[in-house]
């Protein structure tokens, strides 16, 4: 089949910057981008640089976006991304600097990485032979084990977009893993470190590094379970648990979200230098009409809410 | 001025074993390798590491039996014993380092069984065992202070005086040349994969480390042992895992029969590598393929423990081979996959050159003989890694940091490639790697003749004159692929150039190393080792003893 590989090129060593350039070619029906961008390089332009090794999806080498997601060059087919007139857009990773072509700078990718002290830290003497641990917690682990570190849900993060100080989705996937670990002995301290700025609740959940994660880690959904752990051994003080309480707090007493209580819930009534950092947002929704109503009423029947409130406190044993 | 006690060149599972066993043992260490270290091809190891471990009643000697016997009498026998007494130790080190090995019911390791062993005592991490040790090893690598030298490719061993001395290196991202002086160089480089086309291994494995070693006076040996993987897809050549086989999974010929009965009745499907590769070939030459291939069926395994043990080749079944391996049977054929020769070393790793050692895939021990067993090559990583590592950062103790003219290798290498930079005329590396890759494997396939194997060397020298005239199309300094791939293919030449020898040399029939003009194993004249040396007239060929400690040659039933 006849296809356009729009590729967004820069070379540091010109003065053309960023640009995009098409290559046609004549590839089989089966290809896939990668692919498509040897045979690029092969035969048409030497000069295109990218990584790629394994063409098995086990390397992690060719992440790049293609049709604007982050997704591995090497497991994407051409078919299923080739628009009406045969055409795919390829560009380098965002989130991370380019150094040339397709190739991006994956400095800042494996600082954040160590930033999570990611080896196994056991206590007291090793055993003569292995650790027991059930095949379960093993197996459990390997769906995080599976990540490849290519970079994907980091390209794609919506929150490091904002703040390039959050720790980000693959180094939090990779935190999981040792939280997990029944052979890791420091999960306690792990989960205070996380539970600093820039850690696990810096993630808005916009659900992208779970789409986009070619191995099927789910980053944010490991995310979420660090936050769960962190408030299950005692780390409850942040904005972000106190969020999440408050958030539970209110659907349970009014069977819908107070979205006037819920900040200052979160941050406590209190503290007025942070409420007040919150009067612009409010003045700007008074102006458009989007002010949440300031008497807040409870939903009809809300007692069956606050029954499934408390059968699931029931079932999972929590204290009020 | 970089320098190092121990420069380990590769940052797969031996350059990294390597690397953390001489940093234990108090030298100063770096690890300079073309990628980072989790992309290397350690990753692509899918079913898993052998170890008799004792304390579940099995036995290391069971262990280097079927390893000899797997090598079809070629494993130097003194090394196969080194590697599988120290497996348990060693696997419980990986255990304790991190691996999320697969546990039994009693929270205890758990094994599965392998190609051409009487025992399960294979160690696993789901179908991506390779992948789980390599990041694992990378986690160490993290806590300690070994220096990466990242995407840097090795121009070139220095040798001063007979002696290995460092590396003239690129800097991938900004074409600077720079030289690293080391007291002691651990080669760690890996396979030739992509000499051949296709190949299960990744677009990296181009034989690099071997043909620098060569070129600076190395002997390699039994090079041509090249192992033929049984299960690999047609065209691409991606792996499938004989941990599929391990499972249960059958291999059916175009009636839909196990054919495997006829080859070797006893162990059927998990026969050694190069009996089942052999059965499948002479299976679709006879003509009961299905398009030059036969299957692979998996689906009386049932979709549960497909899912919890196979779950990367469900992907790559569907993503590879558009087939959903649950409900359907896959088209497999034999693809090249190892070589089981390499650098020539002892136990400790050491080459010939001293300063200069190798382990891992681009080492020949040699513990695989003329055919390795699925999930030795983890082991001897880790083995042999963790022993040069040792050994090498012993030896640097008592070595000066030699004395040369660093500028001008450093002047030397930057004016070569400006020189090639420099050329007009040519052809790309592309077209002459691709021709290479093609004629490796209809020449040098799972069958071999002299006549084939003649043409073959003839067609290799003609792409070494073409080489001569090579050219770049990309003429920049940052992060110049094209030029990475030109100079890769110059060591792939020369690696093809000793296989092809030293595969024309034996002429008998054994392991990997199938003639159809000399079809028997010939223990009287040919239970030698084959060695090639660089000379200026070329390779020079020569022969070694296969060391035997207990195990006398036999025949070779499964």
């Amino acid at each position: 089949m006849q296809v356009i590989v729009s590729v967004n090129r820069f070379d540091p060593e010109d003065s053309k910057g960023k640009y995009w350039q098409d290559y046609n070619l004549e590839i089989g029906e089966n290809s896939t981008v990668l692919d498509a961008l040897i045979k690029i390089r092969e035969e048409i332009d030497g000069s295109l640089a990218m990584r790629c090794s394994c063409r098995s999806a086990i390397c992690g080498s060719c992440a790049m976006r293609v049709n604007g997601h982050a997704r591995l060059a090497c497991n994407t087919k051409l078919v299923d991304m080739t628009d009406d007139a045969g055409m795919i857009k390829v560009e380098p990773m965002t989130n991370l600097p380019v150094i040339k072509d397709l190739v991006i700078d994956q400095q800042m990718f494996w600082d954040k990485i160590k930033q999570v002290s990611p080896w196994l830290q056991s206590e007291g003497p090793e055993p003569k032979g292995e650790y027991v641990a059930s095949n379960e917690s093993m197996n459990h682990l390997s769906g995080v084990m599976a990540c490849i570190m290519c970079g994907a849900c980091v390209s794609d993060c919506s929150a490091l977009e904002v703040d390039k100080n959050f720790i980000g989705p693959a180094a939090l996937a990779k935190a999981y893993r040792f939280v997990a670990d029944p052979r890791d002995s420091k999960s306690v301290e792990r989960l205070g470190v996380l539970n600093e700025y820039s850690g696990i609740w810096d993630c808005t959940r916009c659900y992208e590094c779970v789409e986009v994660c070619p191995k099927g880690v789910g980053p944010m959904d490991r995310i979420m379970a660090l936050r769960e752990e962190a408030i299950s051994v005692g780390y409850d003080n942040t904005i972000g648990a106190r969020h999440a309480d408050a958030f539970s707090d209110l659907v349970e007493d009014s069977g819908w979200l107070d979205e006037l209580r819920l900040p200052i819930k979160t941050v406590g009534i209190f503290n007025l230098p942070a409420l007040l950092n919150f009067a612009p947002v409010g003045l700007r929704a008074l102006v458009k009409g989007k002010m949440p109503a300031i008497f807040h009423h409870n939903v009809p029947n809300v007692e069956n809410v606050r029954k499934l409130f408390k059968r699931i406190r029931n079932n999972q044993n929590i204290d009020d | 001025m970089l320098e190092h006690d121990v420069l380990v060149i590769g940052a797969g599972l031996a350059g990294m074993r390597a690397a953390l066993s001489a940093q234990e043992m108090g030298a100063n260490v770096a690890i300079v390798s073309k990628v980072h270290p989790v992309r290397s091809h350690s990753n692509a190891a899918q079913g898993g590491i052998n170890a008799a471990l004792t304390d579940r009643g099995d036995d290391w000697n069971d262990h280097a039996y079927d390893t000899v016997k797997g090598s079809d009498y070629l494993g130097d026998q003194d090394a196969i014993e080194i590697m599988c007494s120290e497996a348990g130790q060693e696997l419980i080190n990986l255990e304790h380092m991190g691996v999320i090995f697969n546990r039994d019911d009693q929270g205890l390791l758990g094994t599965r069984a392998f190609g051409g062993q009487q025992k399960a005592r294979t160690f696993f991490v789901a179908d991506f065992t390779g992948q789980a040790m390599l990041h694992v090893l990378y986690e160490q690598l993290m806590k300690s202070s070994i220096r990466v030298y990242e995407e840097w490719f090795v121009l070139a061993l220095i040798i001063e005086g007979g002696v290995c001395c460092g590396v003239t290196a690129l800097e991938i991202a900004t074409g600077r040349v720079y030289v690293i002086r080391a007291k002691t160089v651990i080669m760690c480089s890996g396979g030739v994969g992509r000499v051949f086309e296709p190949s299960t291994n990744a677009l990296i494995v181009t034989g690099d480390g071997i043909g620098q070693a060569y070129s600076s006076g190395a002997s390699l040996m039994d090079m041509e042992m090249i192992q033929y993987h049984p299960t690999t897809l047609k065209g691409s050549g991606v792996l499938i895992t004989e941990g599929a086989r391990g499972e249960g999974a059958y291999l059916l010929n175009s009636e839909g029969k196990r054919f495997m009965e006829t080859y070797a009745p006893n162990m059927m499907e998990l026969a050694s590598r190069d009996v089942v590769s052999r059965a499948e070939q002479t299976e679709i030459n006879e003509g009961r393929g299905v398009d030059g291939c036969v299957y692979l069926d998996l689906r009386h395994l049932g979709e549960d423990l497909i899912r919890e043990r196979l779950t990367q080749i469900v992907d790559i079944g569907q993503d590879f081979a558009g087939v959903n391996i649950i409900n359907e049977p896959i088209p497999i054929r034999p693809g090249m996959h190892y070589i089981m020769g390499g650098i020539k070393t002892d136990v400790n790793g050491r080459t010939n050159i001293p300063g200069l050692y190798a382990a891992g895939e681009c080492a020949c021990i040699s513990v695989h003989g003329g055919n390795r067993l699925g999930a030795n090559s983890l082991l001897d990583t880790v083995i042999f890694g963790r022993r040069s590592g040792a050994h090498a950062a012993g030896y640097a103790k008592d070595q000066e940091f030699p004395e040369f003219d660093v500028q001008g290798y450093v002047k030397g290498y930057e004016q070569k490639l400006k020189s090639l930079a420099d050329r007009q005329k040519g052809e790309r590396w592309a077209q002459i790697r691709n021709d290479l890759g093609k004629d490796m494997d209809q020449y040098f396939g799972v069958y071999r003749e002299e006549r084939g194997m003649q043409i073959l060397l003839s067609r290799i020298e003609d792409c070494k004159k073409r080489y001569e005239t090579v050219v770049l199309q990309d003429r920049g300094t940052i992060f110049n692929t094209d030029l990475i791939f030109t100079l890769e293919l110059g060591f792939m030449l020369d690696c093809a150039e000793t296989i092809v020898k030293s595969g024309i040399e034996r002429k008998e029939s054994r392991g990997a190393h199938s003639r159809t003009d000399y079809p028997l194993r010939n223990d009287k004249d040919w239970l030698t080792h084959v060695v090639v040396s660089k000379t200026d007239n070329g390779p020079e060929i020569s022969h070694l003893p296969v060391k035997i400690t207990k195990w006398t040659p036999e025949e070779r039933k499964y």
